[in-house]
């Protein structure tokens, strides 16, 4: 094994892990802050319950995204340290900016959101948790502009072998940012929304739980923000598709698998499977027109194959494989575009169930479980998804600058990269193993376990050190 | 060398010695979960101690790693790169750490002896390879002409990077010893108090030790004979200091003076660099110099911008915070049911 595949394999694992976490708690953090917010303004007691138990299942998922979050900071370093001198000077300021900008916010009053409940008024306590939301989205644009500069890369030039940056604004105004932030902000919202209604099904789908209509309210709340997350992720990934037709064709044409141009207008691929090796789409399904409208909102227009994208990029750039792992990346595509849509349908169908006076939902089982499954998609589409974005950036990691085989590091072994994954492999799955059971075990105590089992008051079990007689 | 360039190299130094300053009584906090505490009402109640912190001040370390990625990347690509496994196993250390916290409060009672040694040894991995890390690296360690390091064992590991690992390891418990002293109460407090009064005796051996090492493994006293003179000094006075605080049971002075030592230790290491950041022990050809690893003047100036601005906001929170968890933690009362 090589050390690029090795790093590959790294980065691959390490993010992708990351990104479970990353989506569920922004998603998360949004609907919890939209809970307390209800509380603070109806004062209903149901509303606070539902912040606190929702507010616990996202602080489990917050302390893996943390965790994780370190690794992909020092990665760069780690793994890719011919990338980060290339880049460092344009890459790296984002990354600052993110831990000066977010991260001490989010961390800080994710703190005082956990431990105040009883020191400081309701008023004052929601805004902790919308800080908390704030610094977390802020924190994934920053993160985005690092990534959009590696898709699209504006506002610098080439100066001894190095990229400069001349121009931050032009690196905020990065069309490609505005578009993948949009985008992944939208996912994060349906994951929160797709991991509270789900939740609250597999819940009511037992026979005896305590407080149903509690599982019932946040079922409804999680399905309202699916689906309107799913009409903004569609709108978005809409959106990014087309720009990538002119931006980045060898990674358009990948997502639909075409090899050869096709005729004008042209033919929408719905399932097809490739041989890589020779360059050749073996079978497949079509549907005619349709890919022009995806592409150009006409119904005409063709589109280029990879063979003659890439014989534009060898004349572009020289002599080099361009092809991407073109099943792989029609596949994620696939996976990631149809779960969009499954989400958007599932989400639909539900609140018109429960609409009704007769509340269908409830009583329909097999609707039960689908919502449940779906708690799932999300995640599998959010992985697809990045398959897709970093899959087909082949063979750069900067478009068109840098590509692969430059980046990773020269000076690190095969041993310590082969040590450093199997270790992150175990450590990993033990805290993925260790979380689910918490989630679940969170999902049985229930929302009125704290009630149920309220420890004695504390009030009176603090003293200030700075009061006199303290120190005695 | 530009005056940016100097500021960021500054700037780096700021954020380690403020790393190592909030995050150390954190360690300390942790390694005292498995060693000072009885039973698991005292840990609870140390873990309280922390709990709304220490996220926050790990954040100081990944601002660091940022800001040295930012401005110097050079020395970041270098560094990261050369110190692969240690760095590795730092990471693993801060991940048990991290999750430790959360899962520690949720498992059932049977599982919740894991996490506490999870906690502890996350928090003794962490600043033992830290030490390891800064004392071989401030050695000089074989670096080539394209910046690339390919140590061995020995560079890594040899008698004055083992006597740092230690020595930050006890700094870092000591820190914590105080800081526990100083935000509880009950027995734990006394208990905290007693061992930092043991554990100050062998501290100064590893001190000696380490001057010594200093002057004899690295070219500091050479180089920068004043600078060096006043920060060793420094540090034995603060050490000094806060020994006699822990003795006259003042336990803010005594934190605050442990904190500090970690500040003159850092600007110790910062001042002896430069004006390099790395040094090649192959050539002093290959050194890496604040001059040739930094960013360009338009990042370090937009980056100057930012920072700055918010800078003072940030710090701002973050002192409220401390404000807002002022008191005490009494025995059996541990924050919240949850921890
Ligand atoms: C819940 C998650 C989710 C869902 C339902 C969708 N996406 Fe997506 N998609 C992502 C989550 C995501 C993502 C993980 O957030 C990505 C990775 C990088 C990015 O910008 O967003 C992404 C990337 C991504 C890209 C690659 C962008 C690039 O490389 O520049 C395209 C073209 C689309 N999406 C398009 C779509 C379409 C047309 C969808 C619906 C029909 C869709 N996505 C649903
Ligand atoms: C969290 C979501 C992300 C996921 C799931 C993800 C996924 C991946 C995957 C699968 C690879 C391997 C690609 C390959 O083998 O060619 C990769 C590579 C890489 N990605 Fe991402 N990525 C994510 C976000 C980012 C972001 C935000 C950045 C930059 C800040 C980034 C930078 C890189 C780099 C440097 C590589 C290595 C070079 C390469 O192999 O192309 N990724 N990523
Ligand atoms: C699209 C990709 C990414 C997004 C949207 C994102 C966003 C986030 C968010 C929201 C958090 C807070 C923890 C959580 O909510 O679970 C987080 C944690 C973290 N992320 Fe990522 N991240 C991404 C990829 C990366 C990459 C590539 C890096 C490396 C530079 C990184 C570095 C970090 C760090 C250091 C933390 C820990 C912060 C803390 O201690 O509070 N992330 N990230």
């Amino acid at each position: 094994m090589s050390i690029v595949s090795l790093a590959r394999f790294q980065f691959a694992m390490t993010t992708i892990y990351h990104f479970f976490f990353v989506p569920f708690s922004i998603g998360l953090a949004v609907i919890v802050a939209v809970m307390e917010t209800a509380y603070v303004v109806t004062k209903k007691k149901e509303y606070l319950k539902m912040a606190k138990f929702w507010g616990n299942i996202f602080l489990l998922s917050f302390a893996v995204g943390v965790v994780t979050g370190i690794i992909q900071e020092f990665q760069f370093g780690m793994n890719w340290s011919d990338y980060s001198r290339f880049v460092g000077d344009i890459f790296g300021a984002p990354l600052a900016l993110e831990a000066l900008l977010a991260f001490f916010m989010e961390s800080t009053f994710l703190g005082l959101w956990i431990f105040t409940w009883e020191m400081v008024s309701p008023k004052l306590h929601v805004v902790f948790i919308w800080l908390v939301t704030f610094a977390s989205i802020l924190s994934a644009f920053w993160i985005l502009a690092a990534n959009s500069f590696m898709q699209h890369p504006v506002g610098y030039t080439i100066k001894n072998g190095h990229a400069v940056m001349t121009n931050f604004k032009a690196l905020l105004a990065n069309f490609q940012l505005w578009y993948e932030f949009s985008h992944v902000i939208a996912g994060a919202v349906v994951t929160g929304g797709a991991v509270v209604a789900g939740l609250a099904a597999f819940r009511l789908l037992k026979k005896k739980i305590k407080n149903p209509e509690f599982y019932k309210r946040s079922l409804k709340v999680g399905l309202i923000v699916t689906l309107f997350g799913s009409i903004a992720v569609i709108t978005a990934g809409d959106l990014q598709m087309k720009a990538l037709v002119n931006e980045q064709p060898m990674k358009f044409a990948a997502t639909e698998g075409i090899y050869k141009d096709t005729g004008d207008p042209a033919a929408w691929t719905l399932i097809a499977w490739a041989n890589e090796n020779q360059h050749k789409r073996i079978w497949g399904i079509d549907v005619p027109y349709v890919l022009s409208i995806l592409a150009y909102d006409k119904p005409s227009g063709a589109i280029k194959g990879l063979d003659s994208v890439n014989k534009q990029l060898v004349k572009k750039y020289g002599q080099r494989n361009y092809y991407p792992p073109v099943n792989a990346v029609f596949w994620s595509f696939r996976i990631m575009a149809g779960f969009g849509m499954l989400m958007l349908l599932v989400s639909l169908i539900g609140l018109i169930l429960i609409r009704k006076k007769r509340q269908l939902l409830y009583k329909q089982s097999w609707m039960l479980w689908i919502l449940g499954l779906c708690t799932f998609a999300p995640f599998l589409a959010n992985t697809a998804g990045w398959l897709v974005t970093e899959l087909g950036r082949y063979p750069w990691t900067v478009y068109g600058l840098f590509t692969i085989k430059q980046s990773v590091s020269p000076n690190v072994s095969v041993a310590s990269l082969l040590v450093s994954n199997i270790i992150y492999f175990l450590l990993f799955t033990g805290l993925a193993i260790t979380m689910v059971s918490l989630i679940v075990r969170e999902l049985r105590k229930g929302p009125d376990y704290d009630e149920d089992h309220s420890n004695k008051e504390q009030k009176d079990s603090e003293v200030d050190p700075f009061d006199k007689g303290a120190l005695e | 060398m530009s005056t940016l360039q100097v500021l960021w190299f500054v700037l780096i130094g700021v954020l380690f010695s403020g790393f190592f300053f909030l995050e150390g009584f954190d360690f300390g906090v942790g390694m005292s979960i498995q060693t000072l505490a009885h039973n698991e009402d005292e840990r609870d109640q140390l873990v309280s101690t922390i709990g709304p912190v220490w996220d926050g001040n790990e954040v100081w370390l990944i601002t660091a790693g940022g800001a040295m990625f930012a401005s110097f990347p050079f020395w970041y690509s270098t560094l990261f790169s050369g110190y692969y496994l240690i760095l590795f196993t730092i990471l693993a250390g801060l991940i048990i750490r991290g999750v430790s916290f959360e899962f520690r409060s949720k498992v059932p009672s049977s599982q919740k002896q894991l996490w506490n040694w999870a906690l502890s040894l996350g928090s003794l991995i962490v600043p033992f390879f830290f030490g390891i890390m800064f004392i071989s690296m401030i050695q000089g360690m074989p670096i080539n002409a394209r910046g690339d390091m390919t140590a061995g064992f020995g560079d890594y590991f040899n008698l004055f990077s083992i006597v740092g690992g230690v020595a930050l390891t006890l700094m870092s418990y000591l820190h914590g010893l105080n800081y526990i002293a100083l935000k509880t109460t009950g027995p734990i407090r006394e208990r905290a108090k007693n061992y930092a009064r043991f554990l100050y005796g062998i501290f100064y051996l590893g001190l000696i030790a380490f001057a010594i090492l200093l002057y004899f493994k690295t070219d500091f006293f050479a180089l920068h004979l004043k600078a060096t003179l006043t920060f060793v000094i420094l540090i034995v006075l603060l050490t000094l200091i806060a020994n006699i605080a822990v003795m006259k049971e003042h336990e803010l002075g005594a934190f605050l003076a442990s904190g500090g030592s970690f500040i003159a230790l850092v600007a110790l290491l910062f001042t002896g660099l430069f004006p390099r950041v790395m040094i090649s022990s192959l050539s002093a050809k290959y050194d890496l110099l604040v001059t040739n690893a930094s960013s360009s003047p338009y990042t370090l100036k937009i980056m100057s911008y930012i920072a700055l601005t918010f800078l003072p906001f940030v710090l701002a929170y973050i002192a409220w915070t401390y404000y807002i968890f002022r008191k005490r933690i009494k025995h059996n009362a541990a924050l919240e049911s949850r921890y």
